[in-house]
């Protein structure tokens, strides 16, 4: 850790103007940033609290979808009757993220910012493209089972999008609001996180001094059932070797509309459309069509050295998943 | 006379100050004028250090000095000689040249006014390095070289194997595991008067004592080691590492209180390991289940500074009937640090592949695997032809099998199934030595009627404070509660380190010796003339329960006996004696038996049930004993199926440095455990009838779980750790 300059802010724009014009990061729940101060991978000259910052408040809005607060804690957003009710697989991935502790302190857009968990990223010495630009990438000839990829890779960078959270939000689908210092507007979730390419240090969308004030979830689908499939070695604390966010609603006995997120295998929140696309119509005990989605979803993986395994784990993920969120799924109810 | 706490679940007598954050631990002793050091670390395995630019750091606000190759005080090596108690695993001491034999040695180290400033100056240290190729796993390192370190042998193992009716060979190998106890390394020492006093985390402080004695050229006597509490261990703080070394010399350089504390990622390169081990295992027996060859060759990874042998074979020679056996232990260079005792060193990672080894023999044989063990049961130890002193195995045998309802398992590959897992079942056989070693105690009788008991052995989480306190609450029958332990000071009389499962076994004849001892001299202070009995015969006074009695029915107590002759107190000594020579061979036994379940459909691996036995002798507290067995279960668990320190094979760095990405058990892992402790005591190895109970709970653990993995899914995993990669059906 090297020395740094600390900024407390009450509101927005106080937030924004503390932060420019340094090199600054804002703290919220600090789960992830004091971390990396702390290993010296991030070398902040000034942090800009927020967490006095108006947005620890979860409310609905009024076209029915629900506006979450930027440091709303995941505990509080876990246990949120409205989210447990309406968005399950919110819930139940949130609830299988890091720990009891870590949960309480960390928040929504924290969660969103969340840094990748390579350990060539986090030694602060190998070489790396997301810390240092042109240096090459460590893990693909490294050891790369746990926190690497097989999804959105590139020869730059396979590091995996380390959230649960987040996964469960691109199946949800959500608008992330920001605020600058030329004002407010909003980010389609799917848009906000970018894919390593030839860039893997440019991570999301937000311009220079940005700050998220809240993600917005869109309207939960009537009647669908909704869960978590979280696989790992240890049942607890460990980021997630594949995972699967699925929603369902049924017509019958038949999927009518599934959606489909992925985690521990994709560069960022992976949503499966195409495979999604291939589930409507399909009888939802239909195991062999379940694996073909599965199959879809997952036909463009590349393997690494020692993350092949991936690749059959996150079909069983998918798989799974579908069955369960569609035995939740209220019999016939239409939208 | 108070009622008898031997064998009880006895409360923790620390309990109380761990809970509310009055133990001090070695980091939280602060010393006026104190100063806090942090290191710079090898970033390369192997080469050497070209230069070292301090620049940037030197002039950092708080900064005091740099210390490197260049600038560091010349130490005296440590003779590493277990005899003279004063034993290290890194030979080299500290900045002793400009070498790099591991990623994450030591390169320098900076000491400033507080931990944050040293940390960030730490950071601001620019080293440049002449790297040279080096091993970077055990397959690499045997293609340099393999040294044999030693061999047992009976008969003629080779041609006994080649003329077995039924056989089994197979190579099984475990990954480097890394200690992680809860509190990291630290170090806090400073000089007063020439005399160096240090509070370290330390499993043994005799053995710390002594080593900081031959390093700075200092008489013992002149050396203070402190370890009040310790965060537990598991053999990675038996012996000092560089770091305990260097502070201790900067110390005296600066003239000021230093201290320092390793980094949890430097507690994956600097602080030892379990190594890296492969094990060639041949098993020969007759149809009728007897084995008739055994042949256990073992290799594990060690480093360039110093050679460390893993005992892998060690329970092989004992555990079973063969009369022709071959053990060997053999080593190969990797550029790592050196590996060092792991909770359970040798037979931990051995009987993995010896009891799964056993049954694949069962199956090739269409043999109950209990069966097989009980088939091959010894009443005397093979190695030496000794009786054991007192083995129960095949009592552990039963009652486990019993408790775990061995007789209902289906022995079928996936014949048994609840919904959607399908559930295995596996047993192995535990074995650990039983060992003493030679202990000393003083225990003072106070005119109060309480009593301290001192010894400079150390509690390190395993109960050692209370069974201390039992013990002598018990031989001089007062209440517990007046029965002060002061341990964790090397200036107290001569006692053990906290390893080898022999504390117990070693350190409670010495207390129980100097209770005696002292009740000895309060009955000789009773008798002086002018004291309450001086009128009795010396022999008609005896000790009772606190107080002196005569032959009249007439009593003295302390205060009574002491306070007329101005005496402060009666204070007993007891020198006790290592392993018995008679004749006996000594060991601890047991069996875990173990239900998993696996899910073909989410690849998942859940281990259901522990059921384990374990006799090793008389229980001295059935809530700690009880916790050391269940803690090793679950230690074993994390061995079988989680724990892997991975490198990276081009620099040898640790990738998986940190408790998230190194995997131990969680409470969410860990299934129902059921312990039964025999509570035979063997009056054989002491009069209290104690073993120890530390090692042996892990021992046979990995094997059960692997054991059972193949009962449920028909894959023989002979590569540890147990990953849901290695069973995954990838068609399902």
């Amino acid at each position: 850790m090297r020395q740094f300059d600390y900024k407390r802010a009450t509101d927005a724009q106080g937030a924004i103007a503390a932060h420019a014009g340094q090199r600054a990061a804002y703290l919220a729940g600090g789960t992830t940033l004091i971390d990396l101060v702390k290993l010296d991978v991030m070398q902040p000259e000034r942090l800009v609290d927020v967490n006095r910052l108006a947005l620890s408040e979860i409310e609905d809005t009024e076209d029915g979808r629900l506006c979450i607060g930027a440091t709303v804690r995941n505990t509080a957003l876990a246990y949120d009757p409205r989210v447990k009710r309406d968005y399950t697989v919110l819930s139940e991935a949130l609830l299988q993220g890091a720990s009891r502790q870590l949960r309480n302190r960390a928040t929504t857009a924290g969660n969103v910012m969340q840094r990748v968990r390579c350990s060539y990223f986090r030694d602060g010495i190998s070489p790396c493209n997301k810390r240092e630009p042109g240096t090459g990438c460590s893990a693909i000839e490294g050891h790369n089972r746990e926190v690497f990829a097989v999804l959105g890779t590139s020869e730059h960078c396979i590091a995996v999008h380390p959230s649960d959270m987040c996964v469960a939000m691109a199946a949800i689908g959500a608008t992330v609001a920001v605020e600058g210092p030329d004002g407010t507007r909003e980010i389609a979730f799917s848009d906000f996180h970018k894919l390593p390419g030839d860039t893997p240090h440019i991570e999301h969308a937000l311009a220079p001094d940005e700050l998220i004030t809240h993600v917005t979830l869109d309207a939960p689908i009537h009647g669908a059932g909704s869960t978590y499939v979280k696989l790992r070695d240890r049942s607890s604390y460990q980021f997630a070797l594949a995972s699967c966010a699925a929603i369902v609603a049924l017509d019958g006995d038949r999927i009518r509309e599934a959606r489909l997120a992925l985690g521990g295998v994709g560069t960022k929140p992976w949503r499966c459309h195409e495979a999604e696309a291939e589930l409507a119509g399909v009888a939802a005990d239909d195991t062999a069509a379940l694996a073909a989605a599965a199959r879809r979803a997952m036909e463009d993986a590349t393997p690494y050295k020692h993350n092949a395994f991936k690749i059959p784990l996150a079909r069983k993920a998918i798989v799974q998943a579908i069955k369960d969120a569609a035995a939740r799924a209220g019999q016939g109810a239409l939208a | 006379m108070s009622e008898a706490t031997m064998g009880r679940a006895v409360a923790r007598i620390e309990g109380i100050d761990k809970l509310t954050g009055r133990a001090r631990y070695a980091a939280d002793v602060h010393p006026e004028g104190m100063v806090h050091a942090y290191g710079v670390y090898s970033t390369i395995a192997r080469g050497r250090i070209v230069s070292i630019d301090t620049h940037a750091a030197d002039d950092m606000p708080g900064v005091i000095a740099i210390f490197h190759h260049d600038n560091f005080p010349k130490l005296h090596r440590s003779p590493a000689s277990f005899p003279e108690e004063n034993v290290v695993d890194e030979l080299r001491t500290p900045f002793e040249d400009d070498e790099v034999h591991y990623a994450g040695q030591f390169v320098a180290l900076v000491v400033a006014d507080t931990f944050e400033q040293a940390r960030d100056a730490a950071y601001r240290v620019k080293v440049s390095y002449d790297a040279a190729s080096a091993a970077a796993n055990l397959a690499q390192g045997r293609q340099a070289g393999e040294t044999e370190a030693n061999r047992t042998e009976r008969g003629d193992a080779d041609s006994a194997y080649a003329s077995a009716e039924v056989k089994i060979d197979a190579t099984y190998t475990t990954p480097v595991e890394t200690h992680n106890p809860m509190e990291m390394h630290a170090t806090t020492a400073r000089w007063v008067d020439g005399r160096l006093i240090v509070h370290e985390s330390t499993q043994g402080v005799i053995f710390a004592r002594n080593t900081l004695a031959k390093n700075f050229d200092l008489d013992p006597s002149q050396i203070e080691v402190h370890a009040d509490f310790i965060g537990s261990g598991f053999g990675g703080k038996l012996w000092l590492w560089p770091h305990s070394l260097a502070t201790c010399a900067v110390a005296r350089e600066l003239g000021r209180p230093v201290q320092f504390m390793l980094p949890r990622q430097q507690m994956f390169t600097t602080s030892g390991h379990r190594p890296e081990t492969s094990q060639h295992i041949q098993l020969g027996a007759s149809h009728d289940g007897q084995l008739t060859a055994v042949v256990h060759d073992s290799i594990n990874s060690t480093s360039s500074i110093n050679t460390f042998v893993e005992g892998c074979g060690g329970s092989t020679a004992s555990l079973y009937a063969s009369d022709a056996l071959r053990v060997t232990h053999s080593t190969a260079v990797v550029a790592r640090g050196t590996p060092t005792p792991m909770r359970a060193p040798g037979a931990g990672v051995g009987l993995f592949a010896l009891e799964s080894a056993m049954d694949e023999l069962a199956i090739a044989l269409d043999m109950d695997p209990l069966a097989l063990r009980r088939k091959n049961f010894t009443d005397t130890d093979p190695s030496d032809g000794k009786p054991w002193s007192s083995n129960h195995i095949l009592e552990c045998y039963e009652r486990a099998a019993e408790l775990f309802g061995w007789a209902e398992r289906d022995p079928a590959v996936g014949a048994m199934r609840d919904g959607d897992w399908l559930i295995g079942q596996g047993l192995a056989a535990c074995n650990w030595d039983a060992m003493r070693n030679p202990c000393d105690a003083r225990v003072t009788l106070r005119p109060d009627g309480s009593a301290t008991v001192h010894c400079a052995t150390q509690d390190i989480g395993t109960g050692t404070y209370t069974i201390i306190a039992q013990t002598a609450a018990d031989t001089l029958g007062i209440d517990i509660g007046r029965i002060h332990v002061a341990i964790g000071d090397s200036t107290f009389p001569h006692g053990q380190i906290s390893g080898g499962s022999w504390a117990t076994a070693s350190i409670l004849p010495a207390i129980v010796g100097a209770c005696k001892a002292a009740a000895d001299k309060l009955i000789e202070y009773a008798g002086n003339p002018g004291a309450p009995m001086a009128d009795a015969e010396a022999d008609d006074l005896v000790y009772e329960a606190g107080v002196v009695k005569n032959g009249k029915g007439d009593q003295a107590t302390p205060a009574e006996i002491l306070e007329p002759q101005k005496l402060p107190h009666a204070v007993g000594d007891f020198h006790s004696d290592g392993s018995p020579e008679d004749g006996y061979a000594y060991g601890s036994f047991g069996v875990n038996f173990v239900e998993i379940g696996w899910n073909p459909n989410t690849a998942q691996l859940k281990v259901r049930r522990v059921v384990s036995s374990i006799d090793a002798g008389a229980i001295m507290n059935d809530a700690t004993a009880r916790s050391q067995v269940e803690g090793a279960i679950v230690m074993g668990l994390g061995a079988a199926m989680f724990e892997a320190t991975e490198y990276d094979e081009r620099t040898g760095r640790p990738v998986n440095n940190n408790y998230a990405e190194y995997l131990v058990p969680v409470n969410a892992d860990m299934p129902e455990l059921d312990v039964i402790l025999l509570n035979h005591p063997d009056y054989h190895l002491n009069e209290l009838g104690a073993r120890g109970i530390g090692e042996i709970g892990l021992t046979g653990v990995q094997a059960a779980v692997a054991n059972a993995v193949y009962h449920a899914t028909g894959k023989r995993i002979r590569d540890l750790p147990i990953t849901l990669d290695k069973i995954m059906d990838e068609t399902a």
